[in-house]
Order: C-alpha cells, then structure tokens, then sequence
C-alpha cells in the first residue's frame, strides 16, 4: 500500500511540475496575470485611492469584496470552533489545586469538596505541575503592551508599509494568547472573556459590511468608499483612503477575536476551565 | 537576489517538509511545521511579495504553531499511523 501510494504520489508530482513549464516566465510583462488589469493598479492606484501601497489598494479597495467574504471565513472559522468544541454543561472537575499565596501551600480538594471560590489568600492552579514563575509573567506584562501597540501600528500603517487588519489583528490576538500562556487560562478570560470576544467577532464583521451599506445608502455602490466623502469632510480620493482605514480597523478586530476564541477552545478542550 | 542563498532556503523548505510528515511526535511535527512556515517567509520576502511574508510570518510561523501546540497538549502527543 505504501509503495502504491509513492509511485501514485511520484506520478502526480511530475506531472504538476511538468504542467508548471508552461507557465509564463517569472516577472514576464507580456503574461496575461500582467497585462489586463495590472497596469491599470500599477499606474491609477494612487490617482484613484491616494494610498501608496498598492496590495492595500487592490485588497480593501478594488477587491474589496474579496477581502469581506475572508473575513467572513475567518468569522466562520471561530464561530464553527465554538460550536464543535465548546462545553457549556457545566461539570465539576476530577480534583482542584489550590495555592495558599502566604506561604506558597499546595491544596487539592477532591471532587465533591467544598471550597470558597471567592478567598483572596488562596488562587486556582492548573492541575499539572505549576511552578512559581515570576520571571516569565514578568516579562510578559513588560512586553505585552509593545506587541500590541506594534500590532496598532501594523494595522494603521497598512496603507504605506507592508501590513493590513489581517496581520496586525493575528499579532493583537497573538498578544492576548501570550498573556494566556504566561499566566493562565482564567485570568485572560477574566480580562476578555468569552462574550466579549464573540461580540468583537461580530463587531469586526460588522463594521466591515456596515462601510458597504453605508456607501450604498449614501448613493454610491457597495464598498465604494468615495460615497463617505461627505461623512468624513474630505474630498473624494481620501474618502476612498480612509474608508480602506476603517474597514482595515473592522479586520483586525474580528480576526483577533477569533483568534483569542480558537486559542481559548484549542487550549481547554472547550471548557475553559485549565490552559496550556 | 543571490542564488545560493535562495537554493538553500528551498532545500531546506523540503527537508522541513518531509520532517514535518515523517516525524512521529505530533508536538514536533507541529515545530517542524512553524519552521517550514519561516522559511516560507523568506522565501516570499526574495521573491518581493512582501506582504504575503508578513502575513506567512504572523500566520504560519506564529498563531498556527501556537494552535497546534494547543491541540496537541490536548490530545495525544504520538500519533498511531
């Protein structure tokens, strides 16, 4: 069977690559991915748009129906995680570790054991093995709050650099699961919990094909920015550049939202109870 | 861009390939992976698709690793086939 498979495998793989010759050259401006419409990006982007990064341009301007429906498979993505992993019965654990903060005491309450939630000399650890680690958490709180204004800066400086809301939202969510890891699973729900993510999922969405409706009820197409031209006060090729801002905004927050919630699900088996 | 550098980068894309299949510890495999990831990202940086290598490098290299090393924590650490 595996010798099959290999020689099926081989076979395949030749023939992909044997197809791939007759592709046109690398950078050959006479092929047809450079000779339709790419000229046109490549010479009216900044004409049309004003923003000096052309992927930018292409992806939340031109193409901008493109880059809603991915976010909508990204939106997808995390509300299907939920729905596949999420446990919402809710049923006491095996045992519970407890630590006495003073004195640094280990306790284990047993399954049917009673024990205040609410002590502020005791906090819940995880069941496997949980050393003191003062070091690591540290650190993170040192460096969390640069990550996330590198990952602000990623998604408002789309427009000239390399970066965009899908990139700086994975390094915002990035940020959250970092805290995460570093301390645990319970104090990053307690800083953003479950509805709230789910809400910012939705948000993002929203605020994404709220910009289509809004243009089309200003007159214009869907998504054709130059419509917000009268909202925002500017002339129509900025509006076109500042509408690429706000649904780069609405971007970023819904894949950090959904990043957050697949880690969240991944990370507890879906009951968001103990961590990695 | 100098070719040597760019051959190397693509040999070493395969062998982390093939590592990533081969190997029978799912939490390597799932490192390997975030490797190849990186290595895409060069990759995608020589060839001047700069934007498609930011995102290979936050996407593949960052989130998905962490991703898996959740699932496999998880589940089972070796996998059966």
């Amino acid at each position: 069977m595996k010798i099959g498979g290999l020689i099926l495998v081989v076979i395949l793989g030749s023939v992909l690559i044997y197809g791939s010759l007759e592709f046109p050259p690398w950078g050959d401006p006479a092929s047809p991915a450079s000779s339709h419409v790419s000229p046109y990006y490549i010479e009216k982007s900044v004409e049309d748009t004003s923003v000096p990064n052309l992927v930018t341009a292409v992806l939340a301007d031109y193409r901008g129906y493109d880059t809603m429906f991915e976010t909508i498979v990204i939106f997808t993505a995390g509300i299907a995680c939920i729905f596949l992993l999420r446990i919402f019965r809710k049923e006491e654990t095996e045992t519970r570790l407890y630590r006495h903060i003073p004195t640094g005491i280990t306790l284990r309450i047993e399954k049917s054991g009673k024990f205040p939630e609410k002590s502020a000399a005791f906090e819940r650890i995880d069941s496997v093995w949980v050393p003191h680690d003062l070091i690591v958490k540290t650190t993170c709180r040192l460096i969390v709050p640069f990550i996330q204004i590198f990952a602000l800066y990623v998604i408002a400086h789309g427009h000239h650099s390399p970066g965009g809301g899908f990139q700086g939202g994975v390094i915002l969510g990035a940020a959250m699961i970092l805290y995460a890891v570093a301390f645990n699973l319970r104090s990053a729900t307690r800083r953003m919990g479950e509805r709230l993510t789910v809400l910012l999922c939705t948000l993002g969405v929203f605020i994404y094909a709220g910009t289509g409706v809004l243009c089309m009820l200003l007159g214009l197409n869907y998504l054709d920015y130059s419509a917000l031209a009268g909202v925002l006060g500017v002339d129509p090729v900025t509006a076109r550049s500042h509408g690429i801002l706000i649904v780069e905004i609405g971007v970023g927050i819904a894949v950090m939202a959904v990043m957050v919630t697949l880690y969240y699900n991944l990370a507890s088996a879906g009951k968001h109870d103990e961590g990695l | 861009m100098i070719w040597q550098i760019e051959l190397l980068i693509l040999i070493i894309v395969i062998i982390l390939a093939v590592g990533a299949l081969a190997v029978k510890d799912l939490l390597s495999a799932a490192i390997l992976f975030g490797a190849y990831s990186f290595m895409m990202c060069l990759l995608w940086a020589i060839m001047g698709a700069v934007d498609v290598a930011f995102t290979e490098a936050s996407v593949g290299a960052g989130i998905s690793t962490v991703l898996f090393v959740a699932a496999v924590f998880r589940t089972s650490r070796r996998t059966e086939d």
